[in-house]
């Protein structure tokens, strides 16, 4: 990776960590649905990226978080698990042809139904360990339920925003 | 051997993997008591035992420090009977003025609170260097907030009633009907009394308020009204659910409170109840 793309991710962790923790934290719909928008900078990291430096960067994004949301550790778990999935997910989803080099998995580059179908299960597998987690010493499911799927629902509609709006589609046709 | 460290370092993502995962697990079962209750479960009577005897042989050598601090102490409580009335916090507030005397109170800031995760907690402005300690209790105008669990030099972190491992010792307050309110889960304006019987006859609008038996706070602060009685589950006891009074999502400042007579109170109960004794 080249020093300008290192100083970019860079930036956008740090705007991502903010955003999520002196933001977002606060906006809970209903009292259900949660936006953890920052699994969306784990998912469009570059697809040529290992998978060792995606957990790392899952776990510290997740730690840093969980000091905030004062969950200690249950970010960190749950971004871990998705470093840890992410490629191996992107290797059973190629598309026809395979992908193009240093064209980051993003909304504009892959199209709605490719990036639908890539990071909806990733962002439920991440609010399912998240919420089982929190809901240990508690005896009540169907809200863990309504929690997960509002959120996943809540999280993916901003962060395909939040990708269309600010991400610029690199793909060369 | 050669293959093996091949085959390893071909895990080496698997690996990395699940060391994180019980490192960031780890964390989360330390940090949060009601998970650690259900992990450390087995390994708590075995520490307990052992830290309680390392204590009662320890505790000899310490005899001079444990001297000088009661003189210190017996000085510093001679002070506060010359004052007779004992210095307050700018807070102002009325209180039974037999109990007055054996609590303190501060007041705080909350800078960072959550309500909708199933183990909520608040984090307040002070903290050690301003006297907060581990264990006293937090409420406002409205009703009770929580407990102080831990504190740093400038801040403490705060068990909030929204969080389903925190139980308060409370009562009805015209019947003086004792139970403990203990949160659900589920919304985050109702809570649940607990342990109450199946004879005594509770009406929707009563109101709940704090008993003063666990010595965290003091009596009569208000929790909450009771909205619906049900018979329980299990048949002894009702199924009481309550409007909690305070309103979590808008909290502001808090009072902190600290119960002088705690520790003593406290150590007076387990060895009352310690039996053989």
């Amino acid at each position: 990776m080249s020093s300008g793309k290192i100083l970019k991710y860079s930036g956008s962790f740090l705007v991502y960590f903010l955003i999520q923790v002196f933001i977002l934290k606060d906006l809970v719909l209903f009292g259900y649905a949660f936006c953890f928008l920052y699994v969306f900078f784990i998912l469009s990291l570059p697809h040529e990226m290992p998978t060792i430096p995606l957990m790392l960067i899952g776990f510290f994004m997740g730690l840093l978080i969980d000091l905030f949301y004062d969950s200690l550790g249950m970010h960190a778990a749950s971004g871990v698990l998705v470093g840890f999935i992410r490629n191996s997910w992107i290797k059973v989803n190629t598309p026809t042809g395979g992908y193009d080099d240093n064209v980051p998995p993003t909304l504009l580059n892959m199209g709605i139904g490719w990036f639908s179908f890539y990071s909806l299960p990733l962002l439920l597998l991440h609010h399912l360990l998240f919420f089982y987690i929190d809901s240990l010493g508690t005896e009540v499911y169907l809200p863990l339920v309504i929690r997960v799927v509002s959120s996943t629902a809540f999280t993916f509609i901003l962060g395909s925003i939040v990708q269309a709006i600010f991400y610029r589609k690199e793909r060369v046709l | 051997m050669q293959q093996i460290v091949l085959f390893l370092y071909r895990l080496r993502a698997l690996i990395l993997f699940l060391v994180l995962e019980m490192l960031a697990v780890g964390i989360v079962f330390t940090h949060n008591s009601p998970q650690g209750a259900v992990f450390f479960n087995s390994s708590n009577k075995l520490t307990g035992n052992l830290l309680a005897v390392k204590t009662n042989f320890m505790s000899y050598f310490s005899l001079y420090t444990v001297n000088q601090s009661l003189a210190e102490k017996n000085a510093s409580l001679l002070n506060r009977l010359d004052q007779l009335t004992p210095v307050r916090d700018s807070v102002e507030f009325t209180l039974d003025s037999v109990l007055a005397n054996s609590f303190e109170f501060w007041s705080a800031r909350v800078i960072n609170n959550s309500i909708h995760l199933s183990q909520n907690y608040l984090t307040l402005n002070k903290g050690i260097i301003h006297g907060i300690k581990e264990g006293m209790g937090v409420f406002n105008e409205q009703g009770v907030i929580g407990r102080v669990k831990g504190t740093s030099t400038h801040f403490s972190s705060v068990i909030s009633v929204l969080h389903t491992d925190l139980l308060i010792s409370s009562k009805i307050k015209d019947t003086e009907v004792i139970g403990s309110t203990k949160w659900d889960g589920l919304k985050s304006d109702e809570a649940k009394l607990l342990y109450v019987p199946r004879h005594v006859e509770v009406v929707p609008g009563q109101e709940i308020v704090t008993s003063g038996y666990n010595a965290v706070f003091p009596e009569g602060i208000s929790i909450g009204k009771v909205k619906e009685v049900r018979p329980g589950v299990d048949g002894n006891y009702l199924d009481i659910t309550l409007t909690l009074s305070a309103d979590y999502s808008r909290l502001n400042y808090v009072y902190l409170v600290e119960n002088y007579l705690r520790e003593e109170l406290d150590s007076l109960e387990i060895e009352n109840s310690a039996p053989g004794l």
